[in-house]
């Protein structure tokens, strides 16, 4: 596991962010005022899997079980999440 | 995918993810300040229906349309912006209402969350009322922090927009100190652009550039000091920087305004320009082809419109040369690099702004307050001697 990212840790999105499938484009997007952020296919579907419920630990299980044939998963996962949280666009869950 | 242009090859296709929706030019306020069309009073009578409305956000939302603004004059002024919101909301729209606070109530606000809008942009002037009231020329001082307070309370994000000039721009410290007492999660300090209202007011508003770097200073101590509870944006003046700025992020890029009667603009103030026909809805004209075919929305996109120095500057990708609308409003040359720009051949015009504003007799005129009076006086030719130094001004 990463030093900042725990496994029994649960995350949701920061207050006022919005997550949302846009066909337009292709992909995933994070909604906030004045802004948005377009996350590529792998960061798309980390953050979709961040609902204040799972911890860290079910979601790499659960991109795991997704994406069984690729390498490597939990790291880029946890370094996802860790930048996520670095932006402030997912927080703690209190 | 390529993008025919004029002859010039785009390697992507823009798309309008910001639909902004100018939606009456009505205002109860009248700020010196305001970059919205001197002679807005000639659209205050014919503005789109709901129906029309809700049209436009479909079919802007069908393009990728994401963020949505709402805006004016004063939106409070129309009685349909709950039903515009709740349209914005089912559609999947991040909608913002971008307020003078002025005909928010408790009714609206609770009808404005049912129906799914996003986050509420209040306007805040000085943390004096005698500043608040003299640059809005309204009496609006006190009504603003009960608006803070009921936007708080609704459990909407706390996005506040201070445009900045002359007569603010020594309370910004206080004026963040504030923003933190109502809990405002978003500060933009907009410092003020030169079009429309304000362009006519320059030398009045103008600050010098001491008392800008000051107040910059300022705020990045008190960013540091606030953390990452507070995010403060400070758009730098244009005037006072060395390179324009990328104006709209690029022409037909990604912004799109309607305005209160329909024209569709990839800017402001872009009716301002000569040559250009903008589509309006009315007419039946459907916003994908005016986002994508119409002459008006690829006129300035990509370069192949540049003259030197830009089409050979290493920079031109950065800034697009700058804003079209300032360099035609200041020199009548819609193709010239932006004044602002240290590399313009016009680059004279906005030294002289900048002298302007140091001379005491210039910059203690009477400010001309945006009001239907003072446009109708505008469109019919009075007050040559303040509208006369602009291009394309009435």
């Amino acid at each position: 596991m990463s030093d900042k990212i725990k496994s029994d840790a649960v995350f949701c999105l920061a207050r006022h962010y919005r997550f949302q499938w846009e066909e337009a484009q292709g992909g995933y997007v994070l909604l906030f005022p004045e802004g948005m952020i377009k996350l590529n296919g792998g960061a798309g579907e980390v953050i979709k899997r961040v609902d204040g419920k799972k911890t860290v630990g079910e979601i790499v299980a659960d991109c795991k079980a997704a994406f069984p044939d690729v390498d490597g998963l939990e790291v880029d996962v946890l370094a996802m999440l860790e930048l996520a949280h670095e932006k402030s666009w997912i927080a703690l869950k209190e | 995918m390529a993008q025919q242009n004029n002859g010039a090859v785009l390697h992507h296709a823009p798309k309008p993810f910001w639909l902004l929706a100018e939606i009456t030019y009505r205002c109860p306020l009248h700020c010196a300040f305001c970059y919205n069309p001197t002679d807005y009073v000639t659209h205050t009578q014919n503005e789109l229906s709901t129906e029309q409305w809700i049209k436009v956000l479909r079919d802007a939302r069908k393009m990728g349309a994401l963020q949505l603004g709402i805006s004016g004059g004063e939106p409070l002024l129309r009685d349909d912006i709950e039903e515009i919101v709740a349209e914005a909301g089912s559609l999947g729209y991040y909608s913002n209402l971008i307020t003078s606070g002025v005909g928010l109530t408790e009714k609206r606000i609770a009808e404005f969350k049912r129906g799914g809008l996003d986050h509420i942009q209040l306007s805040m002037h000085d943390i004096t009322k005698e500043i608040n009231n003299f640059i809005t020329d309204t009496n609006t001082f006190e009504l603003k922090k009960k608006v803070a307070a009921m936007i708080k309370e609704y459990d909407y994000p706390m996005v506040l927009n201070v445009v900045i000039h002359r007569y603010n721009i020594d309370h910004i410290g206080e004026i963040l100190e504030m923003a933190e007492q109502i809990g405002a999660n978003y500060v933009e300090l907009a410092n003020t652009q030169y079009y429309g209202w304000s362009l006519l007011n320059r030398a009045q508003l103008m600050p010098t550039r001491e008392q800008l770097d000051k107040a910059e200073a300022i705020t990045n101590a008190f960013r540091k000091k606030v953390g990452s509870k507070m995010q403060i944006f400070f758009v730098v003046p244009d005037y006072y920087a060395d390179r324009p700025k990328k104006c709209m992020n690029g022409w037909g890029e990604v912004f799109m305004i309607v305005t209160a009667n329909g024209d569709v603009l990839p800017c402001h103030s872009a009716r301002s320009l000569p040559g250009l026909t903008f589509p309006n809805v009315k007419d039946g004209t459907d916003v994908e082809w005016i986002w994508n075919e119409s002459p008006a929305f690829n006129k300035y996109r990509g370069d192949d419109w540049m003259k030197e120095p830009c089409r050979s500057c290493p920079e031109k990708e950065k800034d697009l040369g700058g804003c079209r609308c300032q360099a035609y409003l200041l020199t009548g040359d819609a193709e010239i690099a932006d004044p602002v720009c240290s590399l313009s051949p016009a680059h004279g015009v906005i030294l002289q702004a900048i002298e302007d504003a140091k001379n005491p007799q210039l910059a203690g005129q009477p400010i001309l307050f945006r009001n239907d009076k003072n446009s109708r006086r505008l469109v019919e030719g009075e007050l040559k001697e303040v509208a006369s130094p602009f291009h394309a001004l009435p």
